[in-house]
């Protein structure tokens, strides 16, 4: 009898065994980069992240040691307490306590968290009270529902959902400062390898930076549900050396680009609803509810990173916004074919 | 004449009419039928709320999966949380707590039978309400529209324009009402615990269930009515127009958040106290000893009581506080883990040289030592702000409040069932069944919420309905669902037991175990006026003292 249970306690063992040991597997076999994610917050690349995670790793081994302390006292006293069968049916030994071991857990806590404290203070402090320096990129990002706005007011610059800043070098740091604002509900500004995150609330301005030391794009998203396509509301973030940085800049504040080809399709965009939502500078098209489509083919993505930007999917995008998206805040324009591919056409002259 | 009045069936033979069974169960007033109510009520919404997770997983076992769309999903996450936390975690607590509590101090009922009645069905009605949004949820239009905002439900996006419709108002209403309910019967505890203890039983030789009860009961009157004044000011402003949290008219989103986390960090004690409770009345029992360092147990449970209401703002060190309020909020939490951690080494040191029963219950019970040690530390993690900047609205968080609820709270209520059916239904449960259900439940759990973890330090955030490939996710989520359906299946063994066993068990009789404590000296089911003389009683084990009239407690004590 006592055989066949512990052997059915060993199969149970077995079959937990085999899972975790195929999904080390094929954790290893994902083509992933050596970081296991893009988004991996062990993986720091600026001055914020990093400090997060220099504590994490004191916390973590604190943890660690207080783990294995007390499990092993569990584990001994199943162990050698447990009934056995050949004992006779004595009450054991009534202790009712111990003032000394009462003493003993509550100090030596108390102490291990008075460290913990100390350590945690000072981290706050070095990251929510860091001076902004004069040379600071400074950049407002409004949260939308479900997109994101980024504007950098001194260098008269309007984008979406693809940020761009300087590398900073250690030596001469370039940080770059976000003020975080919300144009409807919470959002919360998260891109793992730079910082921690930082809600978006309205009528509560919120504030981050980040210093990143490499050059190359970092990926994050909103976290702080915000509705229907919370999900899809990702975060990019391009790492660009000085010389880059100042180039899509320049490219950046120009005008859009005028093209006498799309005509056609600029005159429909600009008679139908899509100007109340959207902004080409330089033309009528001044709407602040969507993303700025002055320098649209600029960028990577569409819809907040949900999809990338080719020409199909922009006039998917434009058709049925549902296909990327469902419950953006993005209409179906209802347009027939040939206006269709015209308003492409002239959406993909916005360089 | 006289010969045929006799052949008749005499009445009292006749079986009752079923209609008089349901309504002598609608109008009770027996604390034992109303905390079995509260009970099976909290199953039935158990499984439901079950159901709604097993849809989520199902929808994240891979990247991009369309099994449902965004807008399910989102009603399916703020469903489940709600229906988890106030309609299955809170009735199962107040079930155990109406049942258990009179029959432990020696009481004949609770000090308010008709309260008690009256909360019962505020609960079940606000349960019913929230789940008829499914069906009226959006009022005119009559497809039905369950609530999706989140089981947190942070303003703005309550307010009308941006959740149109009825859904949020069948959400506030229904916590509304059942807070009512949930005040109701907390004052009845306290009012049961401070005025029927029978003689001798001073506060200082309670059994440990009641005054964690009591000291649950306390904190759920400080902690629903900041809640239901949340729900009263989101409702003025949804229609009356006020502009409690309504930004767009100088309004304060942040506001909500205290006032909702001031309810909700509070909530999550009201919760793990009486799991601590049962864990405080089992281990003893199956270890042979008495309870170790009583005085300091309760001492660090109130203490956690009082600490408790003081670390509300941990679940808001992104929203941009101060440096300042950020590190009060970090020592105060941290300040939790002191009075948790004697907890456990008393626990510990309770199993230390006992001779252990692993009994179903128990087996629960070490298993919940063991998660509950985890979650401790994972929490102890979060409450170091910046660490929390990141894993904050993480999966890493909902990893680390699942192993709270689920790894720390199910699984003593689970071994609360084992350990308490035979007394409810005079029956003993099916043993074997039970370590199946235990075994298949422990796989799934760790299975899902140890790799949970996983995902949250790769950078996945809570809520979404989908996410990208090449983010490094893909497996963890896959592992957590498969454990969902390891735990279904204990749940399924869990209920088969609990009918098969009312039906078919063995005769338990009153003290199957061998126990200490005053429910175990009536009879099983105990009847309706629970004693047929009140008890006396001279220490914290009166049961002990009888069996061991040579070498009672209160020569210790």
């Amino acid at each position: 009898m006592r055989r066949t249970k512990n052997s059915n306690k060993a199969g149970v063992l077995r079959i937990f065994l085999i899972v975790l040991w195929t999904a080390a597997a094929a954790a290893a076999a994902e083509p992933a980069s050596p970081l296991l994610s893009p988004t991996n917050i062990f993986a720091p690349m600026s001055t914020p992240a990093r400090s997060i995670f220099d504590l994490s790793v004191f916390v973590l081994a604190v943890s660690a040691a207080i783990f294995v302390v007390v499990f092993g006292l569990l584990a001994y006293a199943v162990v050698k307490f447990r009934k056995k069968d050949s004992e006779e049916a004595r009450e054991p030994a009534q202790v009712y306590g111990s003032v000394q071991l009462e003493l003993a857990w509550t100090v030596i806590p108390i102490l291990i968290v008075v460290v913990l404290f100390l350590a945690t203070a000072r981290v706050i402090a070095s990251i929510q009270n860091a001076d902004q320096p004069s040379n600071a990129i400074q950049v407002t990002v409004i949260g939308h529902q479900f997109w994101w706005e980024y504007r950098y007011p001194a260098l008269n610059v309007v984008t979406a959902n693809e940020l761009h800043i300087p590398v900073s070098d250690r030596a001469h740091p370039t940080p770059t400062f976000l003020t975080l604002l919300s144009a409807d509900t919470d959002h919360s500004y998260w891109v793992p390898r730079l910082a921690g995150k930082t809600d978006l609330i309205p009528n509560h301005p919120n504030s981050t930076w980040m210093d990143p030391t490499e050059t190359g794009l970092y990926l994050g998203q909103c976290a702080q549900y915000c509705g229907t396509q919370h999900a899809k509301m990702l975060l990019r973030v391009y790492v660009q050396t000085r010389e880059e940085f100042d180039r899509w800049i320049r490219e950046q504040s120009q005008p859009a680009h005028v093209s006498d080809t799309v005509s056609e399709g600029r005159r429909i965009f600009e008679r139908t609803a899509c100007v109340n939502c959207h902004a080409v500078a330089g033309t009528t098209a001044k709407g602040r509810f969507g993303p700025d489509l002055t320098h649209l083919m600029s960028r990577d993505t569409i819809a907040s990173g949900a999809a990338p930007n080719t020409p199909e999917n922009l006039r998917q995008w434009i058709k049925d916004p549902d296909t990327f998206k469902p419950g953006s805040k993005m209409p179906a324009m209802g347009l027939a074919d040939p206006e269709l591919n015209q308003v492409t056409a002239y959406l993909e002259t916005l360089r | 004449m006289s010969t045929e009045s006799i052949a008749w069936p005499a009445p009292e033979a006749a079986p009752r009419p079923l209609v008089d069974a349901l309504h002598e169960w609608v109008s009770t007033v027996d604390h034992k039928r109303l905390g079995i109510l509260y009970i099976v009520y909290a199953l039935v919404f158990l499984v439901i709320g079950g159901v709604e997770a097993t849809i989520m997983r199902i929808q994240l076992i891979r990247p991009h999966n369309d099994f449902v769309s965004p807008q399910v999903f989102n009603q399916m996450f703020t469903m489940h949380g709600t229906t988890m936390i106030f309609f299955v975690a809170m009735p199962v607590v107040f079930g155990f707590a109406n049942y258990l509590v009179p029959l432990m101090i020696g009481a004949r009922d609770m000090a308010f039978p008709r309260l008690n009645a009256f909360s019962f069905w505020m609960t079940a009605f606000g349960g019913l309400l929230l789940y008829y949004s499914f069906i009226g949820g959006d009022g005119l239009y009559g497809a039905g529209n369950a609530p999706d905002v989140g089981w947190f439900a942070y303003a703005p996006l309550t307010a009308q324009t941006f959740s149109p419709g009825h859904s949020t108002d069948f959400w506030t209403l229904s916590l509304l009402v059942s807070g009512i309910g949930s005040v109701g019967t907390a004052i009845n505890i306290i009012a049961t615990i401070l005025c029927m203890r029978c003689p001798g039983m001073t506060l200082g030789r309670m059994p440990l269930l009641a005054w964690l009860n009591l000291t649950m009961a306390a904190l759920v009157i400080l902690a629903v009515s900041p809640l239901t004044a949340a729900q009263v000011m989101l409702l003025i402003d949804r229609y009356l127009g006020a502009h409690f949290f309504d930004t767009q008219a100088g309004g304060s989103a942040v506001i909500w958040m205290h006032f909702f986390w001031v309810f909700g960090h509070p909530e999550v004690y009201v919760l793990v106290i009486p799991a601590f409770a049962f864990a405080s009345e089992i281990i003893p029992v199956f270890s042979r000893k008495a309870i170790f360092g009583y005085p300091v147990m309760v001492a660090a449970t109130v203490s956690i009581a009082f600490i408790g209401m003081s670390v509300w703002a941990h679940h808001m060190f992104t929203v941009g506080m101060s440096s300042a309020a950020n590190t009060f909020f970090v020592l105060s939490t941290m300040a939790i883990a002191v009075p948790t951690g004697i907890k456990i080494f008393n626990w510990l040191a309770t199993m230390w040289g006992g001779q252990i029963h692993f009994k179903t219950p128990m087996l629960f019970c070490v298993a919940f030592l063991f998660q509950f040690l985890i979650a401790g530390l994972t929490g102890v993690m979060m409450s170091v702000a910046p660490f929390d900047w990141q894993l904050g609205n993480s999966y890493f968080v909902i990893a680390h409040f699942h192993y709270v609820i689920v790894g720390g709270i199910l699984f003593t209520l689970f071994g609360a069932f084992y350990y308490w059916f035979p007394k409810m239904s005079g029956k003993m449960y099916d043993e074997p069944l039970g370590k199946l259900h235990f075994w298949l439940f422990f796989i799934g759990f760790h299975l899902t919420f140890d790799f949970m973890h996983v995902p949250g330090i790769l950078g996945m955030p809570r809520r979404i309905y989908t996410y990208e490939p090449g983010r490094g996710w893909d497996i963890w989520n896959l592992i957590v669902s498969i454990g969902v359906f390891f735990q279904a299946a204990g749940v399924l063994v869990f209920v088969f037991n609990l009918l098969r066993s009312y039906f078919r068990g063995e005769i338990a009789g009153s003290d199957p175990w061998d126990a200490w404590t005053l429910e175990w000296s009536t009879a099983s089911p105990p009847p309706s006026y629970n004693f047929a003389t009140i008890p006396e009683v001279k220490s914290r084990r009166p049961l002990w003292d009888l069996k061991h009239p040579e070498d009672p407690d209160w020569h210790y004590e």
